[in-house]
């Protein structure tokens, strides 16, 4: 096995290469790095193939780079002893001049940087106005479809509602619990030292209505469900599905996105009542077991602690968040370009914006409502 | 009836041996015991109506889907059972071109080339560039195409740098699905001297699913039909012309196969 080269000078001052045993692709790089030590000279070369027993492309492309050297330095080259095929395929490997690269240049170093830098200041206002515009959008079609003009898709709302709502009920009824039991201990605690361990039921009710629970639970749907827009609306558009629609004569807002925002701002409703109860069952089992609350007594101080104002705003900021966390990962989605690559950056795009967003507005709205006087 | 059987006398000397395949997704059987032989240096065409599991049956040679019954050896080795070290030295004997190109998309098509040579073997930097120029020389890829990525090239050009990923490392045999479908007649024309070339002088097998019968006249040795989940018959293209089954009469006979066989009756 492997490959042997021998060569000689001839009595006119040219040179004769010998090759043999199998010219192949595992043993290329010793018989490129053997080749390239035969330095060109005059008159010529003659490259004996005789004895190999084998001959791949890699192999013969390192014949056709030696020949090539050869010619380049304005001297013959030929191939002797090998069968007409071969020369052949020596002959089709020729590379034209610029050598091969893998990747394009990059250029200085400097002005590649600030070259960067300028590209993603307008990439991060282009996409600003293309959020925007498809904001506008989704909301043209929204109010159309409210006042009739365009026909909801009530199949694909409920089915989005299964995926987004029902089929999250346990992750996020488990997830608020254990949220539930942890602030209701870690108060517990605190308040111990004032005497004041009855307080915990306050901490609870009222953290968990107004903000953690809503909170937590649109955190989980925009990484359960505003991820799985973007890769769905992603890889339909990889897959030209998008442009099938439009072409059938069907408005991928209309049919995509509407139905996705609708389900979702209902769900993200629905799911973020239900992680409050989730939360305050935990805090209840909690106030029972360590604190020695019967259920009842439990139950009649919730009420007396908890605002109906409370309970409100929390509902009001659930369907906004869905929203939001819908938004985003359908316009991500709808940025994909190109390769699986950016459907992966985009999910994560979408998700990342969505939690940020949310976070921004839940910050707003805690300032809003407390200025409006519901403390 | 003999001389179109798929399968080959037990001591020829075949690449791929299937015997007994048995696939199929539920309750529904694609493959109901299916032998073919492909004869090492042959090109092989497969033919069959859409549904008949062509790209199946291609996928379960090259084990990408699971057989449920039945063997496959593949340079007398069985490619079936053979634990994940073997597997992987068998996988260095082909190289595959799937439909739509397959090439990864975050990769240029040098990069791309350059993948089966750096997961199987040590090469300089420089050599693999070589390496990969000279393969995309081969398939009649532009130099400049290199640098770019597959999101960047026609759907020919695709196929192109598909298959010179496939042959990246030289390997003895070759699958190929629908090489030229969606090629213009001039590019699928060069594709097919290109075939015919590397069979020529590698002495490459080569396995190609196609439609298009002007490859299969021109290029190919035998060509098997695929059909009611077995191989109707294999043979040559004139001997399949004289075969007497509705299909492949159809195939053969009607207006699109005259056409390519130069039939004008």
């Amino acid at each position: 096995m492997g490959s042997s080269i021998s060569w000689q000078e001839t009595g006119d001052g040219g040179a004769r290469v010998v090759l043999s045993g199998r010219l192949t692709i595992d043993d290329v790089a010793t018989l490129a790095d053997a080749l390239a030590t035969v330095a060109p000279r005059a008159p010529g070369l003659s490259v004996d193939l005789s004895a190999a027993t084998a001959i791949d492309t890699a192999g013969a492309w390192a014949i056709n780079s030696l020949i090539n050297r050869w010619n380049d330095a304005g001297h013959t080259a030929e191939v002797q002893g090998a069968a007409p095929d071969i020369v052949r395929l020596i002959r089709a490997l020729t590379v034209p001049p610029p050598p091969v690269k893998r990747r394009a240049d990059r250029g200085n170093p400097v002005f590649a940087r600030l070259e960067q830098i300028g590209r993603a200041v307008v990439h991060q206002a282009d996409n600003a106005g293309g959020f925007l515009a498809f904001l506008g959008q989704t909301l043209v079609v929204l109010a159309l479809t409210l006042i009739g003009r365009r026909r909801l898709r009530w199949h694909a709302v409920a089915h989005q509602g299964e995926a987004i709502g029902v089929n999250a009920l346990g992750i996020i009824g488990l997830l608020l619990f254990l949220v539930g039991l942890v602030v209701a201990q870690q108060g517990a605690v605190q308040l111990r030292q004032f005497g004041a361990e009855v307080f915990t039921v306050n901490l609870i009710g009222r953290a968990t209505t107004r903000e953690l629970g809503i909170l937590l639970t649109a955190i989980m749907v925009a990484g359960r469900s505003g991820s799985a827009f973007a890769a769905q609306i992603g890889s339909m558009k990889l897959n030209q599905e998008i442009d099938a629609l439009r072409t059938i004569g069907l408005d991928p807002i209309e049919v995509l996105v509407v139905p996705r925002v609708i389900a979702c701002s209902l769900m993200l409703l629905g799911l973020a009542f239900y992680g409050g109860m989730c939360a305050l069952i935990a805090g209840g089992l909690f106030a029972w077991s360590e604190l020695a609350m019967p259920p009842a007594a439990y139950i009649t101080r919730l009420q007396e602690v908890i605002l109906v104002s409370d309970f409100a705003i929390g509902m009001i900021k659930a369907p906004v968040f869905g929203f939001i966390i819908a938004i985003m990962g359908c316009f991500h989605g709808f940025q994909v370009t190109g390769n699986a690559e950016s459907v992966g950056s985009r999910t994560t795009q979408a998700v990342v914006e969505a939690i940020f967003v949310v976070i921004v507005f839940d910050a707003f709205f805690a300032f809003f409502f407390s200025a409006m006087g519901y403390n | 009836m003999a001389a179109l059987s798929a399968t080959l006398p037990d001591d020829a000397d075949v690449a791929v041996r299937v015997r007994g395949l048995v696939t199929g997704f539920g309750d529904h059987v694609l493959h109901d015991h299916l032998d073919l032989d492909v004869a090492r240096g042959e090109i092989l065409g497969l033919v069959g109506g859409s549904g008949s599991g062509k790209s199946v049956l291609m996928r379960t040679i090259i084990g990408l889907n699971p057989a449920r019954a039945g063997s496959v050896s593949i340079f007398g080795q069985d490619a079936l059972a053979a634990d994940p070290e073997a597997q992987r030295a068998l996988r260095r004997q082909w190289g595959v071109l799937f439909q739509e190109g397959a090439l990864f998309s975050g990769l240029t098509v040098a990069e791309n080339i350059e993948v089966p040579m750096r997961e199987f073997l040590a090469l300089p930097d420089a050599v693999m560039d070589g390496l990969a120029a000279a393969r995309l020389r081969q398939v009649g890829l532009p130099a400049e195409s290199c640098t770019k990525f597959p999101s960047e090239l026609s759907g020919g050009m695709k196929k192109r740098a598909g298959l010179a990923r496939a042959l990246a490392l030289d390997p003895p045999l070759l699958f190929l699905d629908e090489p030229t479908a969606g090629l213009d007649p001039i590019s699928a024309a060069a594709f097919d001297n290109l075939i015919k070339l590397l069979k020529d002088t590698l002495g490459l097998t080569l396995f190609l699913i196609t439609h298009d019968l002007d490859t299969l006249i021109a290029i190919c040795d035998r060509v098997a039909v695929l059909g009611d989940g077995k191989v109707l018959a294999c043979g040559t293209v004139d001997q399949l012309r004289a075969f007497d089954h509705p299909w492949v009469q159809e195939y053969f006979g009607g207006p699109r196969g005259r056409a390519a066989t130069g039939d004008s009756t």
